[in-house]
């Protein structure tokens, strides 16, 4: 990335490549040698899984749009056609549907990994910043990529979801219309969601980029939120990690592979096998689960722009996250408090996801804006004031000293591990 | 001040799980009376399970059925005469096949010819089913308003699948006694709202099977339930036995992974 290599390659044809363009040391810096903590849990394999997600989506996608069409009248049928004439068309498509999904699930495990073990915090805030980037960069993808096969869902929830935007006072109808291309959904805007929803995914690929650029330079978080301290610390990540990483990477393709063969059609909707009718509204319009959580918070709100604002707030949250947590410690093992709580919000948000495929009536509607008001509470309240009244555990001086502490011969560390404990000092 | 915090501790331990319970039990009995009221018939259907394959015999008595019957309102336009010899479907042959897009009860609308002109002729294998409408107003207008949809997905256009189309072929009722049905509409629980435009369209006898099959009702409704299931997943049989190619692959490989990291991990302590 920076600067010339000061690894000495053997091989001639090696050293005259890596002397003029150092891609070779780079490589072996970043992906081979760079030194990782050695007691990472499975949670940290998820960074690996969703790689590996945003190359399936894009090489899946890819082929696909060599055989669909981008017009209202053609579209569902152009689908249906890669379902039935093109060769393992049906493999692909469900792959890419499913895909999406999967990257979701390893996206929402990999967030809620990152505020379990306060990865957010200082040195590592841009890191999760680019991160939060890259959820909101997913999530328009998604769901631009939900419209493409212009069923009824595809439509109406397009419709739903670009109305949202009406709601911004005096310019709110123009930049509907705008993004329309015309007074309603229609062809202009399948033509340019697919447009859009071929680029973003490589947009998403350069802020993956930087994401583990900005991971690199203080390297990874661990689960004893203690900073590496020497190089006993760690390991490479060749073959270490590459080995572990690959093998949660097959786990997780066995439930992927679950879904694309047995259930394919399980996490979508029925209605987007109808084709999309302008004339004929769907008796709920639901979007797709990932997204559930966020149109709880939407619809909580009684008042449109106010549920607007809401759930784009939920996501500018995080994005402040790393200055909303006031405690010095890390990792939520040393935190009894934040572990429950951190529990309870997980909890939340699955409540929450829940109430946005139900209809706005009733009971659903009342636990929608508890739900909202608590998320929100998280991160506003009780967050900021964990960070002053929590009494934290003692933590280890060390990694190395909390591996040994976990294999025996505890009574050490609890002696060495008040005198580090950070809340303790002045 | 000691013992308060252990208190506290606790009873901030147990409110996940409090609150886990809370969500769950109110959920459960409104969201049931809110949806509706009929449980589907679940048929035993031959392609259900991870290993389940399509009855040749009866996706071609469904689509015996779906020519005499269904066609007469319903298009299927995704599908070709062609698409009836593929493997993993009825399995008829490609003589077989040829014959059937003869005999389809419509022939094929065909051109421009030399002279600008349309013109019918018999179908072949390459042709799409020819539809019962020219379009959707004359479809209307020859079904008291209503249209009656494309049967080509329409299994999986639908909560419950061919469960769904069995139950609402076999469901028709007389309507309770507090319900008004409209004019030119039949009552069937199974379907939303309780009213639709299509008479009962099957009845016993109706269709010959030749093939010692019972001429029943619920016979024809399993049968072409089956058939519409094909036409929306034809590739249902291929899915699942790659999947568990796949599956197999992929265990295999996740357990060699585990025991070369096992062994590579075995002197770091971690």
């Amino acid at each position: 990335m920076s600067g010339h290599s000061t690894i000495h390659y053997k091989n001639p044809v090696v050293r005259w490549i890596d002397t003029r363009l150092p891609i070779i040391s780079m490589m072996q810096t970043n992906a081979m040698d760079f030194p990782t903590p050695k007691n990472l849990n499975y949670m940290w394999t998820f960074g690996g899984i969703l790689t590996l997600f945003l190359g399936i989506q894009i090489i899946t996608g890819i082929v696909l749009v060599m055989h669909y069409t981008p017009h209202v009248d053609l579209a569902f049928n152009s689908v249906e056609h890669i379902m039935r004439d093109v060769n393992y068309g049906w493999l692909i498509r469900y792959m890419h549907a499913n895909g999406a999904s999967f990257f979701f699930i390893a996206v929402y495990i990999h967030i809620f990994r990152g505020l379990y073990y306060g990865s957010y915090k200082q040195p590592r805030e841009l890191l999760w910043m680019i991160g939060v980037v890259i959820l909101l960069c997913m999530m328009a993808t998604a769901f631009m990529g939900y419209v493409l096969p212009w069923g009824q869902m595809s439509f109406w929830g397009a419709t739903v979801i670009t109305n949202l935007f009406s709601a911004i006072p005096l310019v709110g109808t123009p930049i509907v219309e705008w993004l329309w291309g015309g007074f309603a959904v229609g062809n202009p805007t399948l033509n340019r969601f697919f447009s859009l929803h071929y680029l973003l995914p490589f947009v998403l690929a350069a802020l993956v980029f930087l994401h583990i650029w900005a991971l690199h330079v203080p390297g990874n978080n661990n689960p004893t939120g203690v900073e590496v301290k020497s190089p006993k610390d760690t390991i490479p990540f060749h073959p270490y990690y590459t080995v572990k990483d690959f093998f949660a990477i097959i786990v997780y393709l066995v439930f992927f592979a679950a879904f694309v063969f047995y259930l394919p059609n399980y996490l979508g909707h029925t209605d987007n096998y109808i084709p999309a009718n302008p004339l004929v509204t769907p008796a709920h319009i639901v979007p797709e689960w990932y997204f559930l959580p966020f149109y709880a918070i939407l619809r909580a709100v009684p008042d449109k722009l106010g549920g607007v604002i809401a759930m784009f707030a939920a996501i500018a949250v995080l994005f402040v996250l790393p200055w909303l947590d006031t405690s010095k410690v890390k990792s939520a093992k040393f935190r009894p408090l934040y572990r429950q709580f951190f529990w309870i919000l997980v909890v939340v948000c699955i409540g929450l996801g829940y109430l946005g495929g139900k209809p706005p009536e009733g009971w659903y509607v009342t636990a929608s804006r508890i739900l909202t008001i608590y998320y929100f509470a998280h991160f506003l309240v009780i967050l900021p004031m964990l960070g002053i009244f929590e009494k934290t555990k003692p933590l280890p001086a060390s990694i190395s000293e909390s591996v040994l502490a976990k294999h025996g011969g505890g009574g050490a560390t609890a002696a060495a591990g008040a005198a580090s404990a950070p809340e303790n000092r002045g | 001040m000691r013992f308060d915090k252990t208190k506290a501790m606790k009873l901030a331990r147990f409110a996940p799980m409090a609150l886990v319970a809370a969500i769950a039990a109110t959920a459960a009995v409104p969201a049931r009376a809110a949806e509706e009221a009929h449980a589907l018939k679940h048929v035993d259907f031959s392609f259900k399970g991870p290993f389940g394959t399509f009855d040749r015999g009866q996706l071609q008595r469904g689509y015996k059925v779906y020519v005499e019957v269904c066609s007469a309102c319903h298009s299927m336009d995704l599908l070709a005469f062609r698409n009836l010899s593929q493997e993993g479907g009825p399995d008829f042959t490609t003589d077989e096949v040829r014959v059937l897009a003869a005999e389809f009860p419509r022939q094929v609308i065909d051109g421009p010819d030399d002279f600008g002109d349309m013109f019918e002729r018999p179908g072949k294998p390459s042709d799409h089913f020819p539809p019962p409408f020219p379009n959707q107003a004359a479809a209307r207008a020859s079904n008291n308003g209503a249209y009656p949809p494309d049967f080509s997905v329409l299994a999986k256009a639908r909560h419950g699948g061919a469960d769904y189309i069995y139950s609402l072929l076999t469901g028709y009722e007389e309507p309770p006694a507090h319900m008004e049905v409209r004019d030119g509409s039949y009552y069937n629980p199974y379907f939303p709202g309780g009213q639709l435009a299509m008479a009962p369209p099957l009845a016993d006898e109706l269709v010959e099977y030749t093939d010692g099959a019972p001429m029943t009702t619920e016979q024809y409704a399993k049968d072409i339930s089956a058939f519409m299931m094909w036409t929306a997943e034809p590739k249902l049989e291929e899915r699942k036995r790659i999947g568990f190619q796949v599956m197999i692959f992929l265990v295999v490989l996740a357990g060699l992974l585990y025991f070369t990291k096992q062994k590579l991990w075995r002197d770091v302590d971690h």
